[in-house]
């Protein structure tokens, strides 16, 4: 399986990375977050710090660490959201097929998937001023949209399967037979979506940071570094290259660990790709 | 047929019709508005009070929305708020800068993903496969504006060749206008020829194991004949699907590629317009942008319901 | 080698650039501004991107400003004040005509002032009319002001944008297309993108040397620096970047001209708060304040620090920076003194200027090192006049310049955004406006700076600094800004 599959175990270890760098930046990183020290400002790596010190004296491996803990943060509750709007509206959708129910939730996805998402988060951190939230709330609605359909699809199929039709025809009631039989069966489908929807969420929450309508200052986000190392591309062009590797890092990371994970749980999904 | 288009068509409008509704009360919440920012702190009441009458920013907000929604149902954009000329003049202007610059990322990225993912399908497993895959993987975590700050730190800092950005217009000529597009198309373009790269992959893939591929084959025809006489051809058409969705996302979602090269189109004109409160020509962009991706997805799924009757039915 | 035809496209298309570019007639000048005008009428709206282009290039006021912040003779060539201060004779000058042929009258001037103070007028400015009572013009080069009080600026006031003197014929579509007296005319505007204005042939005074001028829209300092290394832009008026002014100065082909301008940077205090409402705490936290840090941190070293409201070019000016300097422990022992908890929190807006949302950055960890938690909310222009300016004031602090010449007027102003209100401020205001010799003016000025000195009412900052860079072979820009403006009358290639 191990050789089969190494996607996974690559993207694992990259995930892996970067989960313990957001773990570990709650309680340490070499230096305070938001430590200034404007006399030291713009050096380039050094023992004393690793990857150089950014426009206000602060330590960039520092504020890297303390993104990787904001892009996990608003990556999870985005996931989140979207699963505890997409999950419900997917079932309905599934056990109503073809009905009022479903079409609603059709067209509800259509309408969602109308406004491209960066342009609906763009709108949303516009109307309600920036920050983590916002973000947030605009892949998260952007998710409900993406997991309802991801659940609608893979629900049907499972229940067209003769065992679960046998457990509705011994009389259960439809929330047990869900619980117990329908939500074991579609739960592959959804961590691989989720990882990937992790992903873009991580992407997303740069994306904006960047735009400045993502986290606030002084909270550190990738994004936000980069935006801050483009006005000093002719002084320091250093200041461009680490925020970046790092969302390299964790979007190469969970995209592996999802196609690696899909291929695992099963290889006939491989053609399926949704976003 | 017709009726399915029908049905299809239906969905459209009603789908714009509640994105409009959705944008219009969305944008109610900014705080601020035109008026107040054309005219600055020092202003009188009575001033303000004068020019949001003439901009109509007093009557409630129903009587704007019908005005709105009833202006563009006739193709009237209306005039902007702040700048006081038609909006699509304004539109019509940007637009000479994002369509180029989506066309030109749309035809970057086939020209680079048609060959890798060719080469992919046909070296399956072998090392010109995996770097491939590996390269399309890279291309896709990389997001486009951090690429985009790289291209400029490579081709404007360091070797000088071009400008960081901005843009000159197309009345010298083509030249300086491509020049100028070159690099933002190639951002833009980075992720989406790693989605096609494997979309053509997975979709060739497919079509070589098909019977009539093998009887080929078995006759002894080279690679490329079958590659180019027959895989590729059907090959294309799940290919070619993807390429119409992600064009209207090459032009939607441009807004932070303009923004790393300050290129003046139409998503440096949303956010713009946002800030300035020029709440029209925000209503109007989005609306635009969101109908553009609806409908090209209509047409896809018109195009797929002429090839495949099965997909036919109304749902989602 | 399909694969590479992608890659070679690209570089065929950079290899070309080396050429373009830099290829510059030396008969027109182009400037970056940051901000695209929403129109070009500077009597009609606040923003100062529009007078950046057209003042004192296209429109003409009776009076003009100088590069020294001087008052000059504009359109009238002279004027007499009668009546103990109340009546104003201007003699226009001889031969004037509007880029539309049409002649300059005292007519015209009446038109416009009138225009400008109309009900449905849009002038943002109208308080510099409202001394004004009434504008007489009883021959066609004479116009005589009656005013209603003794005004010691009428003549700076003037001077202004938002005084200029335009032609009834097109009063109306000056926004799009401004006729004016000017040594320029304007010629075009690609939205977006740039504003062109041509040399007036029939202008009244010297013609300028320059036979085109071209405002290039770059609304990003990175994209400014970037497009004068490259030769798109002769000259940036205003650099928004100062961290590359080091290396513009390092270069040979630039010339760097630091002036200042008339941008008090205050840290404004809500004193609607009760907890700012306190001397002692808005004491603290000017005491926690490092000037040289910000000034040095988020405008690398560009800007000079201030201790009260007022411009440290100006004749008036007293330097107050060591009423409340720099001192955390002091600034910690009155907190503690007025009872106020570590963590308190205060929220910071922060509009769209580097100068806020950097210093903004710095100021908020200064603030903490003396225990309070602030909030920043990095807010747009739209929130920050309706949250800040305007409607609940809904902030503890913002950072702001206050950009308009000579404003300390302000602190005497009714439910002003920031709160302060004091009576004898206010009768010290109000004597300054009956005042007007000069050095008495100058004395009482000094004791007002000192009155919001010592009541901290904000926490003062720093004043903004304006940094040109600009190709060495073009001269006659002006190296401060007493108002916001890009006179190109003197500008010329040597």
């Amino acid at each position: 399986m191990k050789a089969r599959v190494p996607q996974l175990w690559i993207g694992g270890a990259l995930t892996g990375v970067i989960l313990l760098a957001a773990i570990l930046s709650l309680f340490w990183t070499p230096y305070g977050i938001d430590q200034q020290s404007i006399a030291d400002r713009l050096q380039g790596p050094s023992a004393g710090h690793w990857l150089g010190t950014d426009m206000f004296g602060r330590d960039i491996l520092s504020r890297i660490l303390g993104g990787a803990g904001t892009a996990l943060t608003v990556g999870l509750a985005a996931i989140a959201l979207g699963l505890a709007g997409g999950l419900p509206l997917g079932l309905a959708a599934a056990m109503n097929r073809d009905g009022p129910a479903d079409m609603l939730i059709a067209r509800g996805a259509d309408l969602i998937f109308a406004f491209p998402a960066l342009l609906s988060a763009v709108l949303i951190a516009a109307v309600h001023g920036p920050g983590a939230i916002n973000v947030v709330v605009a892949v998260g609605i952007f998710n409900i949209a993406v997991f309802a359909r991801v659940v609608r699809g893979a629900a049907l199929s499972v229940m067209a399967r003769p065992f679960l039709r046998a457990a509705l025809a011994m009389g259960r009631p439809w929330p047990s037979v869900a619980v117990k039989h329908l939500l074991p069966n579609i739960a592959g489908v959804i961590a691989v979506q989720a990882t990937i929807q992790f992903a873009v969420a991580i992407l997303a929450e740069a994306g904006l940071s960047y735009l400045g309508l993502g986290v606030k200052p002084p909270n550190p986000s990738w994004g936000k570094m980069l935006a801050d190392a483009q006005t000093l591309l002719y002084v320091d062009p250093r200041q461009a290259i680490f925020p970046g590797l790092a969302i390299l890092w964790a979007v190469l990371g969970l995209n592996l660990l999802g196609d690696g994970l899909r291929d695992f749980l099963d290889p006939r999904l491989r053609k399926i790709r949704a976003v | 047929m017709i009726g399915f288009a029908i049905r299809r068509l239906a969905a459209l409008v009603l789908t714009l019709l509640a994105a409009s509704i959705v944008v219009f009360l969305a944008l109610e919440l900014l705080p601020g508005d035109a008026a107040q920012l054309l005219l600055g702190t020092e202003v009188r009441p009575d001033t303000l009070a004068a020019l949001r009458s003439q901009l109509g920013l007093d009557r409630p907000a129903p009587v704007r929305y019908l005005e709105w929604i009833g202006g563009l149902a006739v193709g009237d954009l209306g005039i902007s708020q702040v700048y006081r000329v038609p909006i699509w003049e304004m539109v019509r202007d940007r637009l000479a800068v994002s369509l180029p610059l989506a066309v030109l990322a749309f035809v970057l990225s086939t020209l680079i993903a048609l060959p890798f993912g060719i080469a992919a399908a046909i070296r399956r497993g072998r090392v010109t496969d995996v770097l491939v895959m590996g390269f399309a993987q890279i291309g896709l975590a990389i997001p486009n504006f951090w690429f985009g700050i790289l291209l400029i730190l490579l081709f404007a800092v360091q070797l000088g060749w071009v400008g960081a950005g901005g843009f000159p217009g197309w009345q010298d000529g083509l030249r300086p206008g491509l020049q100028a597009l070159i690099l933002p198309a190639l951002a833009l373009a980075l992720s989406e020829a790693a989605i096609l790269s494997r979309m053509v992959r997975a979709s060739m893939l497919e079509t070589l194991g098909e019977d009539y591929v093998r009887t080929a084959r078995a006759k002894g025809l080279s690679t490329r004949r079958i590659v180019v006489g027959h895989a590729l051809g059907n090959a294309m058409i799940p290919i070619a699907t993807l390429m119409g969705l992600q064009f209207a996302f090459l032009v939607a979602g441009a807004v932070i590629v303009e923004n790393v090269f300050y290129l003046p189109g139409l998503g440096r004109l949303l956010l713009q317009a946002i800030f300035e409160r020029d709440l029209i020509l925000v209503r109007d962009l989005v609306l635009l942008l969101s109908g553009f991706v609806v409908l090209l997805s209509f047409l896809v799924d018109i195009a797929y319901g002429v090839i495949d009757p099965r997909l036919r039915r109304s749902g989602g | 080698m399909k694969k590479m035809f992608g890659a070679c496209l690209i570089g065929a298309a950079l290899g070309l650039t080396a050429l373009s570019g830099a290829a510059h007639a030396k008969t027109g000048a182009t400037l970056a501004i940051t901000l695209e005008p929403p129109h070009l009428d500077p009597t009609a709206g606040a923003p100062a991107a529009i007078d950046e282009i057209v003042y004192a290039n296209v429109f003409e006021g009776l009076t003009r400003i100088d590069s020294q912040g001087l008052v000059k003779p504009g359109l009238a060539e002279r004027w007499v004040i009668e009546n103990d201060g109340l009546t104003y004779r201007f003699i226009l000058r001889e031969g004037v005509t509007f880029h539309d042929g049409a002649t300059l009258e005292a007519s015209d001037v009446k038109f416009s002032f009138e225009r400008a103070v109309a009900e449905a007028s849009e002038n943002a400015q109208k308080g510099l009319f409202s001394a004004i009572d009434s504008v007489e013009a009883p021959d066609d080069r004479t116009v005589i002001l009656k005013l209603n009080r003794k005004e010691g600026l009428l003549l700076w006031n003037l001077g202004w944008g938002d005084a200029v003197i335009v032609d009834p014929a097109s009063a109306e579509t000056n926004k799009t297309n401004p006729v004016g007296t000017g040594p320029f005319k304007f010629e075009d505007w690609a939205r977006g993108d740039s504003i062109k204005l041509v040399r007036n042939p029939g202008y009244w005074g010297k013609a300028s040397s320059l036979e085109r001028v071209t405002f290039k829209v770059i609304d990003d300092a990175a994209a400014q620096v970037a497009a004068l290394l490259a030769g798109d832009v002769d000259a940036i008026p205003n650099i928004g970047a100062p961290e590359t002014v080091a290396q513009f100065e390092a270069d040979p082909r630039f010339a760097v001209l630091k002036g200042t301008t008339e941008g008090e940077t205050i840290l404004s205090m809500n004193h609607r708060r009760p907890l700012l409402q306190d001397v002692r705490v808005r004491k603290a936290i000017q005491h926690a304040i490092d000037r040289k840090a910000i000034v040095d941190g988020a405008m690398f070293g560009f800007g000079t620090p201030i201790g009260s409201h007022f411009a440290p070019h100006s004749p008036a000016y007293t330097d107050l920076t060591g009423v409340t300097p720099y001192d955390p422990a002091k600034a910690k022992a009155l907190l503690q003194e007025a009872g106020v908890a570590e963590g308190t929190k205060l929220v910071l807006k922060l509009p769209p200027p580097t100068y806020a949302r950097r210093g903004g950055e710095i100021v908020a960890a200064q603030l903490a090192e003396v225990g309070f938690e602030v909030e920043q909310i990095p807010v747009d222009w739209g929130q920050w006049v309706s949250e800040v300016f305007k409607g609940e004031h809904d902030f503890d602090l913002t950072i702001v310049s206050h950009t308009e010449p000579l404003d300390i007027g302000i602190y005497a102003r009714d439910e002003y955004y920031f709160g302060y209100e004091n009576p004898a401020f206010k009768e010290l205001m109000a004597k300054i406006d009956g005042v007007s010799d000069p050095a008495q003016r100058n004395t009482l000025y000094k004791e007002a700076q000192r009155i919001l000195a010592d009541d901290a009412v904000n926490g003062f900052l720093f004043q903004l600094a304006k940094v040109a860079v600009i190709r060495k072979e073009l001269k006659g820009l002006w190296t401060n800004a007493p108002i916001q403006a890009n006179d190109l009358t003197a500008a010329r290639w040597e």
